[in-house]
């Protein structure tokens, strides 16, 4: 009894022991030297992003808020007062600022719902068809990838008064239209545009949205006598929804950069014309801190901006997600 | 009856590709043309030149700016895909202190538009003599939020025990990176890669704004000046320029259609 204990007991002394120790001292140190590996790495990796975030993003922005509420001009050398909400009040009784806050929710509304009802629609026909697939997608797409400027260029020169679209409309029995040079649709003209460049960006997207729908549902709707309208509204825009709401975001985002690029080269004066009746907020922004120096007020116009397009984004995603929420 | 609904979506899309595609053409038919027969309707040019093209080269920077919008966008494009991949998978990958707050502050700079921070900048190149330099046109692009969510949601995907194997295997954190890492999410780079490109070639607001030597303009913002000012009417020459820098993207996309499509989808179902 004694002996057999006694082995038990040596048995646990030794045999675990002369194992373990190294063992476990082996893993200490390759644990320690990899956890330092790991740290180094992500520490050196992270020194210039960190500083570049904040130094081009964060600051700046924090930046942007301080100048708004100061009288900040290029052109009056000296100190940068405070003024509190001058630069807003002023703003906000400035009637150029407000028709071009107006004019760009009318871009955003109609640009954006536009690039999305022709971007499903183009969508809806190549699902349709089995044929030149590819070729079609090629061409929707191309404008996508032009260069804004361009193609901003080459529309004023087709919808110049003399130019080849109203000589079309001409010969059709129309008479010409003034386009670009008219308060009243030179606005449209540059949404026309911004939507026609977008059209491919929507299609792609809706494309894979709809190859995403089992046919399954269409099959068993086609059983129960569903129309074809039914079958949209009650299929296709519900299960394409989350599509739908990042293009809508996406497109908000993007149609403000773009309606400075095309303003500026679309419009007649090269700057928001006529009368002001196509300028973005954008345009507004830039000649008030690059052509009147006027950095306060700008600043302030940004920060008007800012909460305008997170005010359009978030109202988007409520309205959006809600509709079709079963 | 059976047939026209067959048809119906061909005849649609067709027109539609019309409109798509007329303004190219109508570019590309102008920028053929003697200045004589600018205004005739013709498709075809009726004496087909190539003098608009030697003009342009010769009686403006156009071969200058073309390069420095390749240097720029080569270079903002090598640097997003560099930063934006690695930051997106250290987030995605690794534990340490200030990870959530990180990605959260990168996340945020998403929300910001480009439009507010170019005052700041403009006074940052003034301040540290950055205006009228490369590196202050690129600087503002060197890295972007959005490429840090998209490259993390990726990166997520990849399984843990893939890299710990590697680790085992002795393999330091930088190679596991580079060759294990990174050729696992390669159809998200390759796609940031082109959208990152393509948005640095046709950027305009910045440019304009940051450069003033007229040799130092990116391809858009010379052209924007080129039509509106120094060649006021000069149609034959503007749509010469227009077709100078839109049929090299056009041509990428057509090499590179299907990665592209991929990316768009890829990015937009993230």
């Amino acid at each position: 009894m004694g002996k057999s204990n006694l082995i038990v007991e040596e048995e646990h002394k030794y045999t675990p022991n002369p194992n373990k120790k190294p063992k476990k001292s082996l893993i200490r140190k390759f644990k320690g030297s990899q956890k330092f590996q790991k740290y180094l790495f992500v520490y050196t990796c992270l020194l210039f992003p960190i500083l570049f975030y904040f130094g081009f993003r964060i600051i700046p922005t924090l930046f942007t808020f301080n100048v708004g509420f100061r009288d900040w001009n290029l052109l009056s050398s000296g100190p940068q007062p405070f003024v509190g909400l001058e630069n807003f009040v002023t703003l906000l009784k400035d009637e150029v600022f407000l028709k071009s806050l107006f004019n760009t929710l009318i871009y955003i509304v109609l640009g954006v719902s536009g690039q999305l009802l022709f971007g499903i629609i183009v969508a809806l026909l190549l699902h349709k068809i089995n044929r030149f697939v590819g070729l079609f997608r090629v061409i929707y797409f191309i404008p996508y990838v032009t260069s804004i400027v361009a193609i901003s260029w080459v529309f004023r020169w087709i919808l110049m008064g003399n130019g080849v679209v109203n000589d079309v409309l001409i010969n059709l029995g129309f008479s010409a239209q003034p386009f670009l040079n008219s308060p009243n649709q030179g606005i449209y003209v540059i949404i026309a545009a911004m939507i026609w460049q977008a059209i491919g960006f929507q299609m792609v997207l809706f494309l894979a949205g709809l190859e995403n729908i089992p046919t399954m549902l269409y099959e068993a709707a086609d059983i129960d006598g569903a129309t074809p309208w039914q079958k949209f509204w009650r299929i296709t825009v519900p299960l394409l929804n989350p599509t739908i709401v990042f293009s809508a975001v996406i497109g908000t985002i993007t149609f403000i950069q773009v309606s400075f690029t095309q303003v500026i080269n679309m419009s007649v004066d090269g700057s928001g014309g006529p009368l002001n009746s196509t300028i973005s907020v954008v345009v507004y922004i830039y000649q008030l801190a690059f052509r009147q120096f006027d950095l306060g007020l700008a600043s302030a116009a940004t920060v008007i901006l800012f909460l305008f397009i997170l005010a359009l984004t978030l109202f988007q995603i409520k309205v959006l997600t809600k509709k079709f929420d079963y | 009856m059976e047939k026209i609904a067959k048809i119906w979506p061909y005849l649609l899309l067709i027109i539609g590709a019309f409109v798509m595609v007329f303004p190219f053409i109508w570019m590309l038919s102008t920028s053929f043309k003697a200045p004589i027969d600018i205004f005739s309707l013709n498709i075809i040019p009726e004496t087909p030149t190539l003098a608009n093209y030697t003009q342009i080269f010769e009686e403006s920077l156009f071969l200058r700016w073309f390069i420095n919008s390749i240097i720029i966008a080569l270079i903002t494009t090598i640097s997003v895909l560099f930063f934006d991949t690695l930051v997106g998978y250290i987030i995605a990958k690794f534990k340490f202190v200030g990870r959530t707050i990180l990605f959260i502050l990168i996340l945020s700079t998403l929300m910001i538009p480009t439009e507010m921070l170019i005052i700041p900048w403009y006074m940052m190149s003034s301040e540290f003599g950055w205006t009228d330099t490369y590196f202050g046109v690129l600087f503002p692009g060197l890295m972007t939020g959005f490429g840090v969510f998209l490259m993390r949601q990726f990166m997520e995907q990849i399984p843990e025990d893939l890299l710990n194997a590697a680790r085992i295997d002795g393999m330091n954190e930088y190679s596991i990176f580079f060759k294990i890492a990174v050729p696992q999410v390669w159809p998200a780079i390759s796609a940031l890669g082109i959208f990152t490109f393509l948005s640095n070639w046709n950027a305009f607001l910045w440019p304009l704004i940051v450069i003033e030597s007229s040799s130092l303009r990116t391809l858009p913002v010379g052209l924007s000046y080129f039509s509106s000012g120094e060649a006021e009417s000069k149609w034959h020459l503007i749509m010469t320029g227009a077709t100078i820098s839109v049929i090299p993207m056009i041509l990428v996309f057509i090499l590179l259609q299907r990665h592209i499509i991929k990316g768009i989808t890829l990015t937009g179902m993230k």
